[in-house]
């Protein structure tokens, strides 16, 4: 039998049993009745001890999102979605708001050791070389569990902790910048986000300080029917520096569950943000039951003069995603940079890319994008590069290119150009190519079986993108790729 | 030594029979050539040895040494010993040279039981073979096959045969797409390789090729079948008769 046909019925049979993060962990939690009112805003304001103005703030988004309808332009096809069905809060009851790891229910820890995020420090630094510490936020369904390293960052003046925290301890801060990026009227999920979310991460860096570690926060969807409402606010001061790292999994559940994130990030005068994520949501089974729909706002501000944002992601879960990780050059002389690496096999469905919006003179931007489609998916890139006829002397380069195993899967390439400034330069490349029958066997003739020779010309087609995560998150995105694309060949 | 055995073979999915009874043996340390006209079945005969998947094997064998290699896949042939130089060598983006040399000796030395190579071991064992066949180190930086002149992608394909060191090394239309400076440096990289422990089979249209690698024996291919067998004066005689009497269409 000929491999690419081999290939096919490989990936008809394909079962998505190789995900390995969907065991459940068993926890007593604390959650308001299924449904969306102003009551369910309400309670999870009042579960966070909430000031009057953060509720009233809810309460106005919840009323604006009423008047919404969802979005349809995307390339995804899902039944409609009965927000009336879901839980919007899902707390852990043993140990809320956790003085110290003791107090922390020990079902979680040991979730999170099985995912492989240790949370104890003593942990951590157990044979790493200080320079390569990673301080994690630990968000399990809606509430931040743990967050490490705390003090350490204190006394660099760094401020990291969940966003529940932040609204407590820095109110100013969050009055300031919350929603300055991604109004509560956004879009529909951002205005849903604006008045149910839960916890993320809040990280603040003040004027001239590199912050001495990665920063990383792991999300985990535990509860059944429970939408995840993330909401991460990084703000980088003048000169500031800060690299952080997003990880995401959940269990396997034969229902779809909802995360709908919104992720703003503002750097001011010569500061930097590299913001990673490697996200590997459950991406559903063979026949496409069950998986995370995620839909997700992510954008950065560069708002100061010469600020510099990358985002950087490696996505290979979730049954459908809906995701533009953007950048808006503001700042004369800002760059904006945007690596992605989509994978879907079975049947996952991918709608994602990014926007640059030059706005300051002399901006520049970056895109590469790399789709990898197996099985029956469906991967589009849509992406935006605009200047505003001020932007005078914007630039930006697009490279998206598309490799396709099997001929079951679809991707597609939507860019949308607009330069109201004849001096800015846009340049797009996009090409789309199949790991072919003829290339399979010219490797095996040298060597090579055909799980490794998928893998090296997958590793050859990504390779651009994984040089841009921090050192040791590469080598796990290059696992996880992988692990996605097992049983796509024969 | 590579043994075929009545040979009959069709493509997959198509009633069309290719290769008809063919028996032929290549000894070690021979330099066998197999000449013949167009749509012989020549370029059938190397792809069939060497493992891809279009085709089925109605009837016969295939012995490398003895052993059965119709029930191996073409990795398994490959780490036995064979090497199929290809006629169009395929280009692999995005993978640098330098890492598909070193992930295919690795594969084959993994299937043989042997320790991976030690890298300044295997940078020693390129540079050497790359210097032979005049080389350049920044082609072994760039993406295999990628943009590589005709020239340069056979030259590859000569290294390659030089760093996996088959006991069985298959040239199909080596020479095609070749001026003749070009030929002659990959004609000299195959006879500096030629040694009483590997076979080839150099599998050419014209005799040109056979100038510079001068074969033990010449076999006369034709409708699927080896017609005539002979010595390297065969070759000459084909180039002044022509295929018109092993039933070329004209």
């Amino acid at each position: 039998m000929a491999a690419v046909q081999e290939t096919i019925d490989q990936v008809k049979s394909i079962d998505v049993t190789e995900y390995k993060y969907g065991f459940v962990t068993e926890v007593e939690v604390d959650k308001p009745a299924k449904g969306l009112t102003e009551d369910t805003v309400r309670y999870i304001s009042a579960r966070k001890n909430e000031p009057e103005w953060m509720l009233e703030w809810r309460l106005d988004a919840f009323r604006r999102w009423k008047t919404m309808t969802e979005p349809n332009w995307s390339r995804v096809n899902y039944p409609p979605i009965d927000y009336q069905d879901l839980y919007y809060y899902a707390a852990p009851k043993k140990g809320a708001s956790p003085k110290s790891l003791d107090e922390v229910d020990p079902a979680i820890l040991e979730t999170y050791k099985k995912l492989g995020i240790p949370l104890r420090e003593q942990e951590i630094l157990a044979g790493v070389a200080p320079e390569n510490r990673v301080a994690v936020d630990a968000v399990f369904d809606s509430v931040s569990v743990v967050t490490t390293f705390k003090k350490e960052l204190a006394q660099a003046g760094v401020i990291f902790c969940s966003i529940s925290e932040a609204i407590q301890e820095h109110p100013e801060l969050v009055k300031k910048y919350l929603a300055s990026v991604v109004p509560v009227t956004d879009n529909y999920f951002a205005t849903l986000n604006s008045a149910v979310f839960t916890d993320g991460s809040f990280v603040y860096i003040p004027k001239g300080v590199r912050c001495p570690m990665e920063l990383s926060t792991y999300f985990r969807i535990n509860e059944q029917n429970t939408g995840q409402f993330e909401r991460t606010l990084i703000i980088a001061d003048e000169g500031a520096y800060v690299s952080y790292l997003e990880g995401c999994t959940a269990p396997k559940r034969d229902e779809n569950q909802l995360h709908a994130a919104v992720v703003e990030l503002i750097a001011l005068d010569d500061a930097e943000i590299k913001y990673s994520t490697v996200q590997n949501w459950f991406p559903g089974d063979a026949e496409g039951k069950g998986g995370i729909y995620n839909f997700v706002t992510k954008r950065g501000d560069c708002r100061g003069k010469r600020s510099k944002i990358s985002w950087t992601q490696v996505e290979t879960g979730s049954a459908i995603t809906w995701k533009y990780p953007s950048c808006i050059l503001r700042g004369d002389g800002s760059r904006g940079e945007f690596y992605s690496i989509a994978v879907s096999n079975g049947m996952q469905q991918v709608d994602s890319g990014t926007k640059m919006l030059h706005l300051g003179k002399n901006t520049t931007s970056k895109i590469i994008a790399k789709g990898i489609a197996a099985g029956k998916s469906d991967s589009t890139y849509r992406g935006m590069v605009s200047a505003h006829r001020k932007a005078t002397g914007a630039r930006n380069f697009t490279n998206c290119d598309s490799l396709l195993i099997g001929d079951q899967c679809g991707a597609h390439t939507i860019p949308y150009i607009e330069a109201k400034t004849a001096t800015a330069v846009f340049e797009h490349e996009a090409t789309t190519s199949k790991i072919g029958e003829d290339q399979m066997f010219y490797c095996q003739q040298r060597g090579l079986s055909e799980e490794e020779a998928v893998a090296l010309i997958v590793n050859g087609f990504v390779k651009e993108v994984l040089q841009q995560l921090p050192m040791e998150f590469a080598v796990e995105a290059q696992k996880l790729i992988t692990i996605s694309l097992e049983g796509s060949v024969g | 030594m590579l043994e075929i055995r009545n040979l009959v073979v069709k493509i997959a999915d198509e009633d069309k029979q290719i290769l008809n009874g063919l028996n032929l043996t290549v000894n070690d340390g021979e330099v066998a050539a197999i000449m013949g006209p167009n749509g012989s079945g020549k370029s059938t005969l190397s792809y069939v040895i060497a493992g891809k998947e279009d085709y089925e094997v109605l009837e016969g064998e295939i012995l490398l040494n003895g052993e059965n290699v119709l029930e191996m896949e073409a990795d398994q042939r490959a780490a036995a010993g064979i090497f199929l130089a290809f006629q169009y060598p395929l280009e692999i983006p995005g993978v640098a040279t330098m890492t598909f040399l070193k992930a295919a000796m690795n594969a084959q030395r993994k299937a043989r039981g042997e320790a991976e190579l030690l890298t300044p071991d295997f940078i020693k064992q390129v540079n050497a073979a790359a210097d032979k066949l005049g080389i350049a180190k920044d082609m072994l930086r760039r993406p295999l096959n990628v943009g590589f002149s005709g020239g340069e992608k056979k030259r590859m394909e000569i290294l390659q045969m030089a760093l996996l060191s088959p006991s069985m090394c298959i040239l199909d239309e080596t020479d095609s797409g070749l001026d003749i400076d070009a030929l002659r440096i990959v004609a000299e990289g195959v006879n500096a390789l030629r040694d009483k422990s590997r076979g080839f089979l150099v599998i050419t249209h014209y005799q040109r090729l056979l100038d510079h690698i001068v074969p033990d024996t010449v076999h006369v291919m034709s409708q699927g079948k080896i017609v005539r067998t002979g010595g390297k004066e065969l070759a000459l005689e084909l180039e002044k008769s022509g295929y018109a009497s092993y039933g070329e269409a004209a």
